[in-house]
């Protein structure tokens, strides 16, 4: 198995309380209790964590994107990809942005990549998404052209890296009578690209259809096997078998000495994020159009009642994994036979940790967990256990 | 009652719902982002003077999503191929919230067939500094609440929401509206400049408590199409037809009636 070293690089200062009374973190949450001493001080520890996991043996470190809320602080993930595209050494660097439909010119994005591409010398993995809804309520974005906006973005970035320029591209929502960016990727055809989505089944299958790998955000284990076997029944459908490697679950990990150590010391940093910074009415996370009207019905069918989420329950349902050396191991094989994935997007840092303690898990990882999974891949009859 | 009746109808390649009752000079109702919902008290009362012609726009509720269908601006041309089509003259037209934007973008675009305008707590155009509720972020019972002054009128239409067989409906239609309107927000800033275009009479009907385009979007329109009226409903939210319906048919047949005299 893979790991690599997710960030969300989220606003960690932020006074928790504000954010229960405005009821969201994002978008209405005002950016007056932003701190740049405070804020500049976490972008160069979240950046100095990046590299520590390049020494530490992590195989890449993940950045992704969100706009106008104090969840994440990339907004434009690639000013910090360029930041670390030389001080990571080694390690691969993933992009789980950048998010389409956003963008009024996706050509941007075919250069900012292929940039990044040439300065890693091949390192680059890059990621397409549709972005969350509120995005698109932070960003003034039609959420009902989402898709459309996606789908003919990124087959004008794709076409812009691996068609010789220059040529013209007319489509319904951008034209370009020039397509010629200089540089081209230094991959060959391109950097490999990555699909990071809630698990939404028109995009698993899309992703599955393309051969791109699928990686899964924040969810149940059994949910994300559910959605990996999905995406393994599409690739059967299209004529091929897909690899473990085309499969990625993002998690959290937390390690310490002793389980009721780990949970102890994660308690307070893992519910801030599941119960501060992630929280947003369903207005925000589900604009309309965003999703076709049967998943909006679902979605709303399936309304949980939004009391708060405990460790306990987290730990519990596998959207996370905390606990001793031993424990975290234990879970992380059984849960990587269940889904049948070979790559794990680690949040090493999460919610309201702090560096010290951050570090200390990124070590605890890297040593106890890291070495026993190198050459481990899913084993067992997942198709029976995912039903 | 047996005053009206539903039924469906092709234009060119979309077919579309419409309620329609009475006889007399025909009076087309385009609705707002809400859908076409039900045959309104005023709706009955108007019907003894007019021909009520209420439609369904493309891509809501029960009517068609046309592939074409992107802007309001398409909508004021599918109205405007809707009144060949039916070969409608004299028209009075009246367009609430959306189906205003729509109303007077087809009024600047071709009002040969048309004999006035009513624009009721009308979209289309934006002002600075005018605080308006953001509909998209808020709850349904919110939204709802919103949308009235009387709040137990609200009340009582949030309890007719709640049905289930209304969520296909209510989600298309809400899918819509934010495809017409989401950006930029509920106006086409080109409009304005062209509202001087609209020759025939017009009348501008709101309520003195919309929080959605409150009242001052009736002065701005006032100011952007000549001669246009404008009428406030008191104690009254985002739509008269629905929470002041008398007053709001009285002012119409009041409007109307006095450009027949002048005529």
């Amino acid at each position: 198995m893979k790991f690599f070293n997710f960030h969300l690089m989220p606003y960690r200062h932020a006074d928790l309380d504000a954010i229960a009374k405005n009821g969201s973190a994002w978008v209405t949450f005002s950016n007056r209790h932003y701190d740049p001493q405070k804020g500049a001080e976490l972008y160069h520890d979240y950046l100095d964590q990046m590299e520590f996991a390049d020494k530490l043996g992590f195989d890449g470190v993940c950045l992704n994107e969100h706009h106008q809320t104090a969840y994440g602080m990339m907004p434009i993930p690639g000013v910090l990809a360029g930041a670390l595209a030389r001080s990571v050494k080694r390690a691969k660097l993933a992009i789980l942005g950048r998010a389409l439909p956003l963008l009024n010119n996706p050509l941007m994005v075919a250069e900012e990549y292929a940039i990044l591409d040439n300065l890693t010398r091949g390192r680059l993995i890059a990621g397409f998404v549709r972005g969350i809804g509120a995005e698109y309520h932070a960003m003034g974005i039609n959420p009902a052209y989402s898709q459309e906006r996606f789908a003919e973005a990124h087959d004008l970035i794709v076409r812009a890296w691996t068609e010789p320029g220059p040529f013209s591209y007319v489509g319904k929502h951008y034209q370009f009578k020039y397509v010629n960016p200089w540089p081209r990727p230094y991959q060959n055809p391109h950097p490999p690209i990555w699909i990071p989505s809630q698990g939404s089944g028109s995009t698993i299958r899309w992703a599955a259809r393309m051969r791109y790998t699928y990686c899964q955000t924040l969810s149940p284990i059994a949910a994300v096997a559910r959605f990996f076997q999905l995406y393994r029944d599409e690739a059967d459908k299209a004529g091929y078998k897909a690899s473990p490697d085309q499969l990625a679950w993002s998690n959290t990990i937390y390690v310490a000495e002793t389980d009721e150590t780990a949970v102890r010391e994660a308690r307070p940093h893992l519910e801030a994020l599941m119960n501060y910074f992630l929280k947003m009415p369903t207005e925000m996370l589900l604009p309309p159009g965003y999703t076709d009207p049967a998943s909006m019905k679902r979605v709303r069918a399936a309304k949980v009642t939004g009391k708060p989420q405990s460790i306990e329950d987290v730990i519990k349902a596998g959207v996370v994994i905390v606990g001793s050396p031993n424990t975290v191991r234990e879970k992380l094989a059984e849960y990587q036979d269940l889904a049948g994935f070979n790559t794990s997007l680690t949040k090493t840092q999460f919610g309201t940790l702090p560096d010290d303690m951050t570090r200390a898990n990124m070590t605890a990882i890297a040593e106890e967990v890291l070495p026993h999974f190198r050459d481990r891949s899913p084993q067992g009859a997942r198709r029976e256990a995912a039903e | 009652m047996a005053d009206h009746s539903t039924s469906t109808i092709a234009i060119r390649d979309c077919r579309i719902r419409l309620m329609r009752g009475g006889a007399g000079p025909p009076l087309l109702f385009l609705h707002g982002g809400g859908g076409m919902g039900i045959w309104l008290p005023c709706m009955a009362r108007l019907a003894k003077k007019f021909h009520v012609i209420a439609p369904e726009h493309p891509g809501f509720g029960a009517s068609d999503t046309p592939p074409w269908l992107d802007t309001v601006g398409d909508l004021a041309n599918f109205y405007l191929d809707f009144l060949d089509q039916l070969d409608l003259s004299g028209v009075h037209l009246i367009g609430s919230s959306l189906g205003g934007w729509i109303a007077a973008e087809a009024a600047v675009r071709n009002a040969t067939r048309l004999a006035s305008l009513t624009l009721v707590g009308a979209a289309g155009i934006h002002l600075n500094d005018v605080a308006q509720v953001d509909t998209f972020l808020s709850n349904e019972e919110q939204r709802i609440r919103d949308l009235f002054h009387d709040q137990e009128l609200a009340e009582a239409v949030i309890a007719g929401s709640q049905r289930p067989e209304l969520e296909d409906a209510a989600l298309k239609n809400r899918m819509m509206t934010a495809k017409l309107s989401w950006q930029p927000r509920n106006h086409d800033p080109h409009l304005r400049k062209w509202l001087h275009r609209i020759k025939v009479p017009t009348l501008l009907i709101w309520g003195d408590r919309d929080r959605i385009f409150p009242k001052d979007y009736a002065f701005a329109f006032q100011g952007l199409i000549p001669g246009a009226k404008a009428v406030i409903i008191a104690d009254c939210g985002h739509l008269p037809h629905v929470e002041k319906g008398d007053a709001f048919a009285a002012e119409l047949e009041a409007f109307i009636g006095a450009m027949r005299i002048a005529a």
